[in-house]
């Protein structure tokens, strides 16, 4: 078995080891990309029906998108505590949840073109405002959906992975197997 | 139809961040988030263009759809970005974090405004 699949633990386990682990790393991406695909589907879809439904008007607070980020944020959080501390999930849970549905769901070019459209439109005291309070309130959202999640789970976040380990595990890339170099003893939370 | 254009933009779109992430990921060894970094920038760069153009009546309101709360809003993520900061700050790194939030709205804002001045210049 070892041949076809070397390139992908080696670059899990080393990730300095970039020029071999490279061609490799794109091997057997067919089904997480489909899985990041329907996800975001589903979370875009899930925006534009708030949009809809709560829509806000020109010039004033952009609310919907604002708890869209929030909310997206706060349940990041907890996904991300239950799949890569508490459970040993599927390999496609991460990218369809983490990566599709809540990547879709949230969104920073909103926010950015929003505040452009309230300093441009005669609005620059609310767009400076919602300019400082979406990153506040996103980081609030995820730093307290984490603290919460791993108190009721009871895991304390100490043995998650650090370091080189979690690097290039942004949001699901490889899949959740960011964690397994530097949890190699504890088998990333199979508790 | 409305909802077939966000759904055909957010699949284009989704995918082309994780691959983005992917590739940019694996070109470096900074534990700085550049794959999510770059796709942010661009997205809002590409949507100040496209809300510039539907303002100046050159681009239409499907094309605002497809392109914008699509592809642009998939392409982009608060909810990555927002978990990656927590994750320096956790793993120590709290100066990155700090630059993370920075930079990324910085040059976040800096692009929706050059996209949004570029549209004028084109189509104002």
């Amino acid at each position: 078995m070892g041949s076809s699949r070397s390139p992908l633990a080696e670059q899990a386990t080393d990730p300095g080891a970039t020029a071999p682990a490279h061609r490799g790393a794109w091997r057997g991406q067919g089904p997480v990309v489909c899985a990041v695909a329907v996800g975001g589907a589903a979370g875009a879809v899930a925006r534009y029906g708030a949009a809809l439904l709560w829509p806000t008007a020109a010039g004033t607070f952009p609310w919907t998108t604002f708890a869209v980020n929030a909310v997206g944020c706060a349940l990041i959080g907890v996904l991300l505590v239950l799949i890569t501390e508490v459970w040993a999930a599927h390999r496609l849970v991460r990218p369809f949840f983490g990566t599709g549905v809540l990547g879709g769901f949230t969104t920073f070019s909103t926010y950015a073109v929003d505040i452009q459209r309230l300093v441009d439109g005669g609005s620059p005291a609310t767009g400076l405002i919602y300019l400082a309070a979406t990153p506040l309130a996103a980081l609030t959202a995820v730093w307290a959906a984490v603290a919460v999640t791993r108190r009721a789970m009871g895991v304390s976040g100490a043995g998650r992975a650090s370091g080189a380990g979690s690097r290039g595990s942004a949001d699901g890339a490889d899949g959740g197997n960011g964690s397994s170099g530097a949890d190699s003893t504890s088998g990333g939370g199979a508790r | 139809m409305n909802w077939l254009l966000v759904v055909v933009g957010a699949m284009v779109g989704a995918p082309l961040r994780y691959l983005t992430d992917r590739a940019v990921q694996t070109r470096h060894d900074s534990v700085f988030p550049w794959g999510t970094f770059v796709v942010n920038a661009s997205g809002c760069l590409v949507l100040g263009l496209l809300t510039g153009a539907v303002t100046a009546g050159a681009a239409s309101s499907q094309l605002q759809l497809l392109l914008g709360t699509g592809f642009c809003g998939a392409l982009t993520t608060y909810s990555t970005f927002s978990y990656e900061t927590l994750r320096l700050a956790e793993d120590g790194a709290r100066l990155f974090a700090v630059a993370n939030v920075v930079m990324s709205v910085a040059v976040g804002l800096g692009a929706a405004f050059g996209g949004a001045a570029l549209a004028r210049a084109i189509w104002g």
